[in-house]
């Protein structure tokens, strides 16, 4: 424990980062309410922007079509994370072991226009050589999407198997059981928090990506951070700010609640 | 004496090869591996399910991610022409059945030449060097008082840090166009406090990119950073204490060099990514805010020119490889560390 003045300045500079994370996200939520066009001046309260919101069918599409990648991806990358956490986690050392680690850890830091141009320019090339992709849109999204994503939930899935009792496992082996029904008897529940996690991680990533989505989706195609951008770069909305403060509700709630389940099974789990 | 083996061609050891970003993936293309793998299978070493787990995540991630750069670096030696698509093959026929290979250097030289790419590439190396400083100056304490807390506030410390994180990103980068710009919240803020007569112009400045940048990418610090040092073992500190150190002495010598591997990987996480970025300098910089990523968005998104936004692309890579491989050995350390804990 650390006291006096030190923790007297530990504790400003984490009020400071805390107030600065979340001033920007409260502006927005307030001003969301504001009579006004104008984001600066109050001029009553209202929620006559959430009324246009809904009645602004561009970016309910838009919504819809993220929502469809998001949960496509979601799931896709989970499966494929899994099976890259194993192998880090489980496999040992093998020959390829370091083009492995390259290729899960390099999307994790890789600048999004990079991924989004080469991936674009294999979707033409391979368009150009063997006909498919037909045209880009939400096949190719959630493509690129599974590629970034799949990296983030293996980090998460790897870490939860190596802090795992292998023990369990080994001792399923031993006693006959194969080693796929070992994995979804004994392994799947124990990191069932860890796949949860994951999936909402990909979730987000995917519903939040703009670059990548604006390289590789074709026309026709936009999903909504392509159609926010579009109107923030026009200047500041209210309906931008309307849209904001429901996913910021969505998110609170889901995590409230993710976090609610999940300190209740931990209980159960200490009580049996 | 032998003659040193054709690192391409040689299988070698572990490491023989020299370890760099793009020589793995060659190496793999080689099919070295491959052909071991197939072998082992062959003889019955291997087995097919695990041969299945690893080749499926494998295959896709050298599918979409690896051969996407081979890609890009091959229309970086092209020409823009206006077609479909809009540059000039490589390889050709001629009619009488020779192939050739035309290499053009083009983009190569004009990235070299025009002093705009040079002065993008220094701008989002000095803004994204800046910005993950500051990250590290803000970060390192929150993450520091976050390990000292009591173990019941931590979770719910964390959570709020994880938070904002899973709100979109391009709304809380516009959160800071109302903040920031002349008759924004933080001028009013500062005007109505008497600080300042004049509001000062804070949007389309490098200041309102790196606060966009430290906004974006705090918990990228943090997170890591909050790992070490939650893991280090308070004993040193005490045994410090009983000889006679004092607090800050000990912090120098050894919370700060136990916490390394967490700033590390923190900055690289920072760092690399803030290089390219293209949503933060678009928004919240001014015409004067160059950096790389916005660069390729417009000679892609608005000239329409593929081989010289690929070739800023792979320039891009290039100056990030260093980075990257630094970050990739720190993660496979930590995760050894995590392995020899269990």
């Amino acid at each position: 424990m650390v006291r006096g003045w030190r923790s007297f300045v530990l504790f400003s500079v984490l009020a400071f980062g805390y107030a600065f994370l979340y001033v920007p996200i409260f502006s927005l939520i307030v001003y969301s309410f504001n009579e006004s066009r104008l984001v600066t001046v109050w001029a009553g309260f209202s929620t006559k922007w959430y009324g246009a919101l809904l009645e602004n069918d561009q970016i309910l599409s838009a919504a819809w079509l993220s929502l469809k990648i998001a949960v496509m991806n979601a799931t896709g990358a989970v499966i494929l994370g899994t099976l890259a956490g194993l192998v880090l986690a489980r496999f040992g050392r093998f020959r390829a072991r370091t083009a492995f680690t390259t290729l899960i850890t390099a999307p994790l830091v890789m600048p999004e226009v990079i991924t989004g141009l080469s991936l674009l320019m294999l979707f033409v090339a391979m368009q150009n050589l063997i006909g498919w992709p037909e045209a880009r849109g939400m096949t190719t999204i959630t493509i690129a999407h599974l590629t970034f994503s799949m990296a983030y939930v293996t980090v998460v899935i790897q870490s939860r198997l190596s802090q795992m009792d292998v023990s369990i496992e080994e001792a399923a082996l031993d006693l006959g059981a194969r080693p796929a029904k070992v994995f979804f008897v004994i392994t799947v529940p124990v990191i069932a928090p860890a796949l949860v996690a994951g999936w909402l991680l990909a979730f987000t990533l995917s519903l939040d990506d703009l670059v990548i989505a604006s390289f590789v989706s074709g026309p026709g195609a936009s999903t909504l951070p392509m159609v926010v951008y579009s109107s923030v770069r026009l200047g500041v909305s209210p309906q931008i700010n309307a849209l904001a403060t429901i996913i910021v509700c969505i998110v609170t709630v889901a995590i409230v609640v993710a976090g609610f389940i999940m300190h209740r099974q931990e209980k159960q789990r200490l009580n049996a | 004496m032998m003659p040193p083996p054709v690192p391409t061609r040689a299988p070698g050891p572990e490491g023989a090869v020299s370890p760099t970003f793009l020589g793995y993936i060659w190496r793999w293309l080689m099919g070295i591996s491959f052909v071991a793998r197939v072998r082992g299978l062959a003889m019955g070493t291997v087995s097919w399910g695990r041969a299945l787990v690893t080749a499926v995540p494998f295959l896709w991630l050298f599918l979409f991610f690896g051969l996407p750069f081979l890609v890009v670096l091959k229309i970086s030696f092209s020409q823009a022409v206006i077609a479909q698509p809009p540059y000039t093959p490589l390889l050709t026929w001629l009619d009488d059945g020779v192939m050739t290979l035309r290499l053009n250097f083009q983009n190569y030289i004009l990235l070299a030449e025009d002093s705009l790419y040079w002065s993008a590439y220094l701008n989002s190396l000095r803004i994204a060097a800046i910005g993950t400083v500051a990250c590290l100056v803000l970060g390192y304490p929150m993450a520091y008082a976050i390990a000292k807390a009591k173990p019941e506030w931590r979770v719910p410390l964390l959570m709020l840090i994880i938070l904002p994180f899973w709100t979109s990103f391009l709304i809380r980068v516009y959160a800071w166009i109302g903040i920031l710009k002349n008759n924004g919240l933080l001028n009013n803020f500062l005007i109505w406090l008497g600080v300042i007569d004049e509001p000062l112009p804070m949007m389309h400045t490098d200041f309102s990119v790196l606060v966009g940048i430290v906004y974006s990418y705090l918990p990228f610090m943090v997170l890591p950073l909050y790992a070490t040092l939650s893991r280090m073992d308070e004993s040193l500190l005490e045994a410090a204490a009983d000889l006679g150190c004092r607090p800050g002495r000990a912090f120098l010598t050894i919370t700060l060099p136990l916490s390394m591997p967490g700033v590390i990987a923190g900055s690289m996480l920072v760092f690399i990514p803030s290089v390219g970025e293209f949503v933060i300098p678009d928004l919240l910089g001014g015409p004067n805010t160059l950096m790389i990523g916005k660069v390729l968005w417009t000679e892609f998104f608005a000239n329409k020119d593929w081989p010289v936004a690929s070739a800023v692309a792979v320039a891009t890579l290039l100056l990030l490889v260093v980075p990257i491989v630094r970050f990739q050995k720190a993660q496979e350390e930590s995760a050894k560390k995590a392995e020899e804990r269990v």
